[in-house]
C-alpha cells in the first residue's frame, strides 16, 4: 500500500511538474509544488546533519582508522551549529531593536561571520588552490602521446593552455592579418567554439533524450529503483 | 644525455610541486612589487557580457545570482565585483541571490568593497538589495518563474521582500531587465538556461561567468540562451579590462558623475578592480609550467620506448 502511495505521489507531482509550463492555468499548481519540494529538502537538511553525526559517532566509539578526523569532522560540526542557532556575538539588528534574536546570523563581527572569513574561506580556497599541484604533477606522468588520438589531445591542450593567456599574444601576435586566424588566442576560441560545442551539444542533447525516457519509466511507474530496496521495476 | 633522462625519469614529484610554487608565486611577487598587468585582449563571449549591461537602460533592475562558495572565488568573485560594479556605474539597480549555501557571504563582500565603498550613495532595498540564499535549486527557480516574492519572502536581513521598493513592478523572474549570473558547478548557469530563459521564451536576457571546468559546457548555449560568457579567470580579466578602459575614457566622464561613482573618471584604477588582470600573471606561469611538463614528460616517454624497443631487437 504504501509503495503504491509513494508511486502515486510522484506520478502525480511529477505530471504536475511536467504540464504546468504548457498551461498557464497550471502555473500556480506547479509553483506550489515546488514550494513543498523546498520544504522537504530543507528536511532533508536535518537528515542530511543526523547521518554525518551518526557515521562520525559509530566511528568515534568503534574506534576505526582515522577517527581521530571523525572527532574533529564533530567538534566543527557542534560548534558551528551553536554558533549559529545561539546566534553568539550578532549585534542586534536596528530595523527590530525591540526584538531579542533579531540580527543576522552571519552579521559583521558575530562569532559565525569569523568562522566564515578566517576559517571557512581559508580552508576551501586551499583545498582548491592544492590541485594546481596535482594538475602539474599528472601532466608530466599522465599526458603521454601514446597514439594518434592522445597526440591530437595533446596538440589541442598547448593550443588551449597557451591560447588562454599572454603567451598565445606573445607568441603568435605578429602573425600578418590574412594568417590571423592562426593566432593562439584566435585557434583557442575556435576550438571552444567549433569543436567543443559540437561535441557538448551532441552530449547535452543525448543526455536530455536519456531523461526524458528515464523520467517518463519513473511517472508511469515503470521504474521504482529510486524507491530503494524493495523497488524494482514492473 | 641519459644521465638527464635518467633524472627525469626518477624525478620526485616534490620538484615538480616546487616548480609550480614557484611558477605561481614568481608572477605574484612581480606583479605586486610592479603594480602592472599583462594586456588583455577581450574575446567576442566577454565583450558581449560588457555591451548586454551597457546597453540595458539607466535604472534597469538587474537579477545577480551568486551561485558560488569561497572554493571557487579565487575564479568568480572578481567577475561578481565587476558586474556589481559595471551595474553601479551605469545607474542600474541591482537583486541579489543565491541558490548555493555561502552564496550570501559572497554577495555581503562584494556589496561591502563595491556599493558601500564607491558608490555610498547608493540605498540597501531601494538601490540593492541582497535576498541570501535559497534551498531548493532547480525548485527555486521554477517558483521565481511565476512569483519572485514567493521564493524569497524576505531579504537576507530579514526585511519582507513585498513592501520593498526595489521590488516594486517585479512579479516574475521575467521582469527583470537582465539576469547576471556567476557560477561555481551545480546548480549553476546550465540551469538557470534550461528552467528559467528557455521557459522564459528567450525574454530573459542572461549573461553568466563560470569557472573554467564549466566554460566548455556552456558555449553551445552562446550567443543564444546566454547573451554573454565569462570562461574562467581570463574572461573575468577581459572583462574587468573593459571596464577599466570605459572608466578610464574621459568621454565618458559625465555619466560617471551622473552614476555618483566616487573620484569620477580616474586613470589609476584601485587594486580591487585588477585582481583578475594580476592573477593572469600566476596562470602564464602555471600554463607554461604545464607545457614544459608535457613536453619534458614525453622526452621521457619516448626514451623509454626507444630503449625498450631496441632491447627487443
Amino acid at each position: 500500500m504504501m509503495r503504491i502511495v509513494a508511486l502515486a505521489i510522484a506520478s502525480v507531482a511529477g505530471l504536475v511538474m511536467l504540464l504546468s509550463p504548457f498551461f498557464p492555468a497550471m502555473e500556480s499548481v506547479g509553483a506550489q509544488s515546488s514550494e513543498i519540494f523546498n520544504v522537504i529538502a530543507a528536511i532533508a537538511f536535518i537528515l542530511g546533519a543526523g547521518s554525518l553525526v551518526k557515521v562520525n559517532l559509530s566511528r568515534v566509539g568503534r574506534r576505526d582508522t582515522g577517527w581521530g578526523y571523525a572527532f574533529v569532522t564533530l567538534l566543527c560540526f557542534a560548534i558551528t551549529l551553536i554558533v549559529g542557532l545561539g546566534k553568539i556575538g550578532v549585534p542586534p539588528n536596528p530595523q527590530f531593536a525591540a526584538t531579542p534574536w533579531a540580527g543576522e546570523k552571519d552579521a559583521a563581527g558575530s562569532a559565525f561571520a569569523w568562522i566564515y572569513e578566517f576559517i571557512l574561506t581559508p580552508i576551501t580556497s586551499t583545498m582548491f588552490a592544492l590541485l594546481a599541484f596535482y594538475v602539474a604533477s599528472a601532466a608530466f606522468r599522465a599526458f603521454r602521446a601514446k597514439n594518434r588520438e592522445a597526440m591530437l589531445l595533446l596538440g589541442t591542450a598547448f593550443i588551449v593552455l597557451l591560447g588562454r593567456t599572454f603567451a598565445g599574444v606573445w607568441l603568435t601576435g605578429g602573425f600578418p592579418e590574412w594568417a590571423s586566424g592562426l593566432r593562439l588566442e584566435n585557434l583557442s576560441m575556435f576550438i571552444m567554439q567549433v569543436f567543443n560545442t559540437a561535441g557538448n551539444r551532441a552530449i547535452i542533447i543525448g543526455i536530455a533524450l536519456g531523461v526524458t525516457a528515464t523520467s517518463l519509466r519513473i511517472l508511469l511507474g515503470i521504474d521504482r529503483s529510486w524507491m530503494g530496496a524493495g523497488g524494482g521495476s514492473a | 644525455m641519459e644521465g638527464v633522462l635518467g633524472i627525469l625519469e626518477r624525478l620526485d614529484r616534490r620538484w615538480v610541486f616546487l616548480a609550480m610554487a614557484l611558477a605561481v608565486a614568481g608572477p605574484i611577487l612581480v606583479m605586486g612589487i610592479t603594480r602592472k598587468t599583462l594586456p588583455e585582449t577581450p574575446t567576442d563571449a566577454s565583450r558581449a557580457v560588457f555591451q548586454v549591461v551597457q546597453s540595458l537602460p539607466r535604472g534597469s533592475t538587474v537579477l545577480l545570482s551568486f551561485d558560488f562558495d569561497p572554493g571557487s572565488a579565487g575564479e568568480l568573485e572578481p567577475m561578481g565585483v565587476s558586474m556589481a560594479r559595471q551595474c553601479a556605474l551605469r545607474g542600474h539597480k541591482m537583486v541579489f541571490i543565491s541558490l548555493w549555501p555561502l552564496g550570501g557571504q559572497m554577495i555581503d563582500q562584494t556589496i561591502k568593497k563595491v556599493l558601500r565603498a564607491d558608490f555610498p550613495h547608493l540605498q540597501d532595498g531601494v538601490d540593492y538589495v541582497n535576498l541570501g540564499f535559497q534551498t531548493g535549486n532547480e525548485q527555486v527557480m521554477r517558483v521565481v518563474l511565476t512569483d519572485f516574492k514567493r521564493a524569497f519572502p524576505t531579504t537576507k536581513a530579514g526585511r519582507a521582500t513585498a513592501d520593498l521598493p526595489i521590488l516594486s513592478g517585479i512579479e516574475r523572474v521575467g521582469d527583470f531587465a537582465l539576469l547576471a549570473q556567476v557560477s561555481a558547478g551545480y546548480p549553476g548557469s546550465k540551469e538557470w538556461v534550461q528552467y528559467v530563459v528557455s521557459a522564459s521564451g528567450g525574454k530573459l536576457p542572461m549573461v553568466s561567468g563560470c569557472t573554467g571546468v564549466q566554460t566548455p559546457q556552456l558555449y553551445p548555449y552562446f550567443p543564444g540562451q546566454l547573451r554573454g560568457l565569462l570562461g574562467a579567470i581570463k574572461g573575468a580579466a577581459e572583462y574587468e579590462s573593459l571596464i577599466n578602459a570605459w572608466v578610464s575614457d574621459p568621454a565618458n566622464a559625465a555619466e560617471m558623475a551622473s552614476a555618483g561613482a566616487d573620484g569620477g573618471v580616474s586613470a589609476v584604477i584601485p587594486p580591487k578592480y585588477l585582481e583578475a588582470q594580476r592573477r593572469m600573471g600566476p596562470q602564464l606561469g602555471a600554463h607554461l609550467l604545464m607545457v614544459v611538463l608535457i613536453l619534458l614528460g614525453n622526452v621521457v616517454y619516448l626514451a623509454q620506448r626507444r630503449s625498450q624497443r631496441r632491447a627487443a631487437a
